[in-house]
Order: C-alpha cells, then structure tokens, then sequence
C-alpha cells in the first residue's frame, strides 16, 4: 500500500512538472501583449515598452518561467497583471463560490442519481426504468444554461424566491450566500445527476447478474439489502469514477452558469483572464487545476481501495 | 398592561415601516457588463473604470456634461491669455477628499505633473502633451502654460484620464480609490460588485441616492431576468437584441441615445489594391448602411459619413456623399482594373456589432465582387495584429474616444491614411480656440476623410438604456463613457 501511495504521488510530481512547462509554453506562444491591452489604443510604443518593463514582461523565457515555477514551489503564485494583486488572493475569494457551489452541487446530483440508479436498476425493462431513463436522458440532453434561465425565471421572476443572479458574499451572511448558490447548484446538478444515474443503473444491472448475487438472494437475504449491501457497493467503483471526474468539471467547467448567474467563480476568472491576457493569472490557476484533479483522481484510487477489500490486499 | 405596552410598540413600528416605505429609496443597483481591472482613471485605458468613478468618485479641473459640453468641476472659473497660452484656474476651496486631506492648487499640479511625467503610464498620456508647466500661485489659484495654444485643453481636462488625485492616496487609488466626488468608495467584491456611498462632506450639491451598487453582469442573457426580478435597477449599457423584450414593459423606460463611438469598416490604406482610392470608393458604395445597422444593431443607430458623431455640434451630414449603389461600385472596381474582383480579409473583434455586422458587409461585398475571408479575432489579437502590426486587410472596429477625428492624423496609426492636406487641417485645429473656426476646420476635416474614402464610414454606436421607470436622471447619451450618478434619483 505504501509503495503504491509513493509510486502514484512521484507520478503526480512529474505530471505537476511537464503541466508546468506546457502551460507557460502555450500561453507564450498566444498572440496578444497584455500591456497595450492595459493601455489601450491611445498609448505610444514607449509608454507600451515602459510598462512593459514595470511588468517584468522584458525578461527572458526561461527566466521567467524558472521565476514563476519557483515561486509555486513557494507557494507564491505572482500578481495579477491587470488587478495588480496577489494571485493568491484572487484565487481564494473565487474558491469561496466555487468550491462551495461544486459540493453542493455534486451533493445534489449524488442525492437525485444514485436512488433514482437503483430504482431503474432495480426495475429493469419495467415503466419505472423506462420513465426514469427517459427523464435522464432529457437531462442530459436539455442545455444547461436554457434550464438555467427556466429557473431563474421561474423561482426569481415570478416566485421571487431567490435573487435572479449573482453573490453577496459570505460576509453578508451565510443564508443570503447559500440561497444566491441555490439554482446555480440545481442547474449544475441536473445533468450530471442525469449522467451519474444512468452510469449506477448499467453498473448496478452487470453486478445484479453475478452470481454472488443469485447466491446471496438464495440463501434467503431479502431483494433490498442484496441490493443496498451487495449489490451497490460492488457498483461503486464506475460510479466514484464519474464523481471525481465531474467534481474537477463542477470547479472549473462551469463558465456559462456562472455568466448566467454572474457568480464570481474560479471559471469566470480564468476566462477573463485569457480575454486580457493576464498570463500569471492563467498560468497560476491553471496549474493549481492541474494540481485539484491529480489530488482528485488520487483520492479517487484511494476510495476504490476502500470500497473494495480485494484492492486493498492486492497491492 | 404590560400586553397593551406592547401591542402600542408593536402598531408604532408597523406604522414607522410602513411610512419608510413611502419614501423614495436612496440606493440603486446598476448592472455593468465588464469589471474594471482597478479603480484608478489616471492609470488604464478600460472604459469600465469610468464608467464606475467618473464624477462619482473623482473630478477635474472640469467635467464633461451629459451632452458633451465643457462644465467647471473643481475649478469655478478660468481666465485664457490673449495668446491662448496661459490658463489660470480658480478652484473652489473647502473640498476635501474623502480621506479628509484638503484639496488645493498643489493637488492639481501634483496630478497633472504626474499624469505627464516621463515614467507615467497614462493611456491618454496625449491629453497632457501640450503643458509646458504648472505652477501653484496661491492654495485656489493654479496657472497652466502650454507650449502652444491648444484648443481642446478645456475639453481634455475633463477626460477621466485627468481626474485630479491626492499625493498621499495616488499609489493606492488601484484598489482603494479617494477623490473628491460626491460619492466615495466603499468596497469591491472582486468579479461580483463594486460599492459607492454618498460622501458627507462633499462641496458642492449632495447626491441624492445614499448608496450605489454597480453589479457585474457579463452575459446579456441575464440582463432582462435581473431586470425583471428586481435585482438590478438600472443597465445604462443595454444589449441592442433584448430591448424587445422590455420595451413594452411600463415598468421600464428605453431609453436610445448616442455614443461616441463612430463604428467603420477600417481599411488598410497602404496595402494594394486599397492603395487606390477607386477601390475604396466602391467599398463605401457597395456598404447598405440601413442594412447594417438593422442586422448588427437591432436597427437602431445612426448612419455616418465620416468620422463624428450625429450628436456632436460640429457634425456634417456626408451620409449622402456614397449612397448604396452597387453598379457604381463596380464601375470604380473596374476603373482601378479589377473587373473580375478580388479576395481580401476582414478580421473581426468579438463584440456583436463587428461580428454580425461583418457577415452582412461581406455580403454585401461579394455583390460587388469584393470576396472576403472572414477572420475572427479575440481583442488581444486584434490589438496585436490589427492595430499594433497593421496586417490586416480590413477590420470593423466602434472608435469610442470623444472628438477623436485627428487619428487619421496621426503618424504609423493603423489606416495607414497619410494626407497633408488633411494633416493640416489637424495642425490647424490644434491651435484654434475659436469656436466658429473650430467648425469650420472640423466641417473642413470631415469632408476630406469622406472623399478620400478613408475607411468606410458605417454607424454611430446606439446607447441603448434600460432602467426603473421610476428612475431619474441616468445620462441619455454617452458623450464620454460614464455613468454619472451625481442628479440620479428616485421619483416618489
């Protein structure tokens, strides 16, 4: 177990690094100077140059990037070029909608997917599966951003339930800030609950033909805890797959809810970012990113050990 | 008793809550479509600074009015030497800024030294360029001498970009900015809203609302349910294709007024076959303005032909000077030898009016048999490209400075236009403070861009607001890129 857990954190190392590198590289390569950009169309080439200089822009590429890799090791992620802030400091007020958004989201489409996967599975080729199925389908089909606007319309607009859009912050309090995330969660949640039902129900169906399934219905357990006990923890495995997959997406793919809602979130500060070229900003958050899902897909091995004995004294 | 006591308090609140809800609110929430990268007018070219500090939070020695006209701001008065040379201005004394370090003579120098310094990184750094020095005579007079007369000085003053700011505050005002407005910063919550308050201790005529919120909605499909739920008061910078939704709404006013923003299909003016002037000629009587402003810009906007805007008073009608005529078009196309047409690109930004505005000019262009190879472009490329290394054949693009005619005068800029004669005119302008020569020279200006064909001369940009029917005093034009909340308030 050990040499497994050194084995994948040196292979991690290693793909922080080569990330690295092809991040800096892509982004140098990207057409635009963030400093006319600042300065607008009205600046001369000197006043371009001299800010240019001011933003340390001048210096040579492997420098730079020794400069900006260095300082992650340190945990120092550089300033903004356009906020001319920490780095650090915009990142953490972002996580503090994402990342709550992401887990409630991804706690609302586990809560929805994973009965509604047993149910199906459960009923086979009856009208329940078919129902369920179909919805799911629905879910996954319908675009994301016009379910969105249903919402908003419908619990903001008429009801006036909840704000149409944006943050408040949690300094305003923690249910004003939780009731702002509210529909944004739902509307996250829809298709990937869709997704992840769907992957339960055909990961359920394969385990329910095992044997030891048959045998545990044969020696008298009733239907529903073959199903909870045996049946889905053997499921499990495709299914925590999904939801560590779909938790990097839930932090950092969801720039168009986020527009939608105009939420400050981690994705709407990279797209701006690119959008003015604020390079340190890209980089740092890419790469911090790249770090997230690596935990993630880390943890993710680890809880296949977990649900599973036989990984466990395998390795 | 004690249970009457209460009941008492009880209907003395109620009645106190209840007449509070007859008085008209003090604060607004307005939405903005971009967030400014910092809070500081003196030190970026981003319209969005302005559009939350201006004549909110900082002011000038003058101030641009809601139609573009000159205003005192925190000079009273001024007094211009006969040679146009020396201006000394009176300041109004008692102001402060909002850290409560007085405001005086040596504020102004301070400002405009430093925003004309060598090492500054002004975006409009040519605002300045004619100031010889700036010399403090006593605490509310301050005398500027120019190198040469320049009639626009008045105007360029009240440029945000010239906004007069504290020594003590200068290096902070990016994230924490103090002036001397009527309203004064509070907070920003990065990515989400910046907040004003009204300023206790402002000099001249209070505000009215006690507390202004402006909200960072970059997608225009949130603007009508904000809108709708309340959320937002106010959109001063409406999206053009969801005015239909609202506009029958009684709940809110449409409100269209104009920019300074001369949209045109920009042509390199060195690179053949625009190196003719035939050749330009037949692009601008190949363009159907009518056509596309209905399809770039909801049909709202005003056509132009040259560059200035409809609103402005020295504006001259040349709409007619090319009228769409596609067989004259191609007459020119073949006087310059190229009957059989040719194949061009036609790079485009990523606003709308670029986007779809350029599908409809190709069109149009290919009746002619102009072929064009459409180009999108993010606006970093665009600067890089387009505008820093000119490669570009053609490219639409909104110029939204004010009374920014004298571009086409200027040396390496991204036309690539160069004409003594109309350089002159420029000269001359620069020198001119008389208002009935400065119509004169500009009318001059304006027709010799348009027959030169210069670029084609397509829209003047629409302000299209939307905002709470019960909503005062939101500018109609947009002379300059602001929102000035300084006469806002709500009707009972």
């Amino acid at each position: 177990m050990t040499a497994y857990l050194l084995k994948r954190i040196a292979v991690a190392i290693a793909t922080l690094l080569l990330a690295s590198m092809v991040v800096f590289a892509v982004l140098e390569i990207l057409p635009g100077d963030p400093a006319r950009l600042m300065l607008g169309m009205n600046a001369s080439a000197d006043q371009i140059e001299l800010l240019r200089n001011q933003m340390g822009l001048n210096a040579p590429l492997a420098l730079r990037y020794l400069h900006w890799a260095g300082g992650l090791l340190s945990l120092d992620f550089g300033r903004s070029y356009t906020y001319s802030v920490p780095v650090i400091d915009l990142v953490s007020e972002r996580l503090a909608v994402s990342l709550p958004l992401a887990l409630i989201a991804l706690a609302l489409s586990t809560i929805i997917a994973i009965p509604v996967g047993l149910f199906s599975a459960s009923r086979r080729g009856r009208a329940g599966d078919t129902i369920s199925m179909g919805a799911a389908q629905l879910g996954v089909a319908v675009p994301n951003f016009w379910f969105a606007l249903m919402l908003i319309y419908v619990f903001a607009v008429w009801l006036r339930l909840v704000p149409a859009g944006g943050f408040p912050g949690w300094s305003a309090g923690v249910w004003p800030a939780l009731k702002s995330l509210l529909l944004p969660a739902v509307a996250l949640a829809l298709p990937q609950a869709a997704i992840l039902a769907r992957v339960t129900r055909s990961a359920l169906i394969e385990v329910l033909s095992e044997d030891y399934i048959r045998t545990a219905r044969a020696k008298g357990l009733p239907y529903r805890a073959v199903l909870w006990r045996h049946a889905l923890r053997n499921a499990m495995i495709p299914v925590l797959t999904i939801l560590g997959l779909q938790f990097a997406f839930l932090l950092a793919g969801t720039i168009i809810i986020e527009n939608v809602f105009y939420l400050p979130g981690l994705g709407r500060l990279v797209f701006q970012a690119i959008t003015q070229r604020d390079l340190i900003v890209v980089e740092s958050v890419v790469m911090l990113l790249v770090a997230a899902v690596i935990a993630v897909n880390l943890l993710v091995d680890l809880s296949y050990a977990v649900v599973d004995p036989r990984l466990r004294s395998r390795q | 008793m004690k249970l009457w006591k209460t009941i008492l308090a009880a209907a003395v609140l109620s009645l106190a809550a209840g007449t509070s809800a007859f008085a008209a609110r003090t604060d607004l929430v307005i939405g903005i479509a971009l967030e400014p990268p910092h809070l500081d007018p003196t030190a970026g070219a981003a319209a969005a600074i302005d559009e939350v500090l201006y004549a909110n939070v900082f002011e000038g020695l003058t101030r641009i009015g809601p139609n573009g006209e000159v205003l005192p701001d925190l000079a009273e008065s001024w007094t211009i030497s006969d040679d146009g040379k020396v201006y000394t201005f009176k300041l109004h004394t008692g102001v402060k800024f909002h850290d409560g370090t007085d405001f005086d003579a040596s504020d102004v120098k301070f400002s405009l030294d430093r925003a004309r310094a060598e090492n500054s990184v002004n975006a409009q750094k040519g605002l300045f360029a004619a100031i010889d020095k700036v010399d403090v005579v006593d605490p509310a007079t301050v005398k500027v001498t120019l190198k040469n007369p320049q009639g626009s000085f008045l105007y360029n003053m009240g440029w945000g970009d010239a906004v007069i700011v504290a020594p003590e505050s200068a290096d902070t005002n990016k994230e924490k900015p103090i002036g001397t407005g009527p309203f004064k910063f509070q907070s920003w919550a990065k990515g989400s809203s910046i907040t004003l308050v009204k300023s206790d201790n402002y000099w001249g005529t209070p505000a009215s609302l006690d507390k202004a919120e402006f909200r960072i909605v970059p997608d225009a499909a949130a603007y009508v349910p904000a809108l709708l739920s309340g959320d937002i008061q106010a959109f001063p910078f409406f999206d053009a294709d969801s005015v239909a939704q609202v506009k029958d709404d009684p709940r809110f006013k449409v409100v269209i007024g104009a920019t300074e923003g001369e949209t045109i299909l920009s042509i390199n003016n060195k690179k053949p076959p625009f190196d003719k002037l035939q050749v330009r000629q037949a692009i601008s009587y190949a363009l159907d303005r009518k056509a596309i402003i209905d399809g770039a810009s909801a049909g709202l906007g005003q056509p132009i032909g040259s560059h200035m805007s409809p609103a402005n008073k020295d504006y001259v009608d040349l709409t007619g000077r090319y009228p769409h005529d596609v067989a004259k078009a191609k007459e020119l196309l073949k006087e310059a030898g190229l009957e059989n047409g040719f194949k061009a690109t036609l790079k485009l930004p990523p606003p709308a009016y670029a986007r779809l505005g350029g599908e409809i000019i190709a069109s149009q262009l290919r009746d002619v048999g102009i072929d064009l190879e459409i180009i999108p472009v993010e606006w970093a490329q665009w600067l890089d490209q387009v505008f820093t290394k000119k490669d570009y054949d053609l490219t639409i693009v909104s110029h939204t400075e004010p009374n920014d005619i004298d571009i086409y005068s200027r040396k390496d800029y991204y036309f690539n236009y160069d004409n003594p004669a109309f350089d002159k005119v420029i000269a001359d302008l620069g020198v001119t403070s008389d208002e009935a020569k400065r119509k004169e020279l500009l009318g001059q200006a304006q027709k010799i861009l348009a027959d030169d064909a210069v670029v084609g001369f397509l829209y003047e940009l629409p302000k299209v607001g939307v905002w709470d029917a019960k909503l005062q005093g939101l500018w109609e034009n947009a002379p300059i890129q602001a929102n000035d909340l300084t006469k806002v308030k709500w009707s009972d």
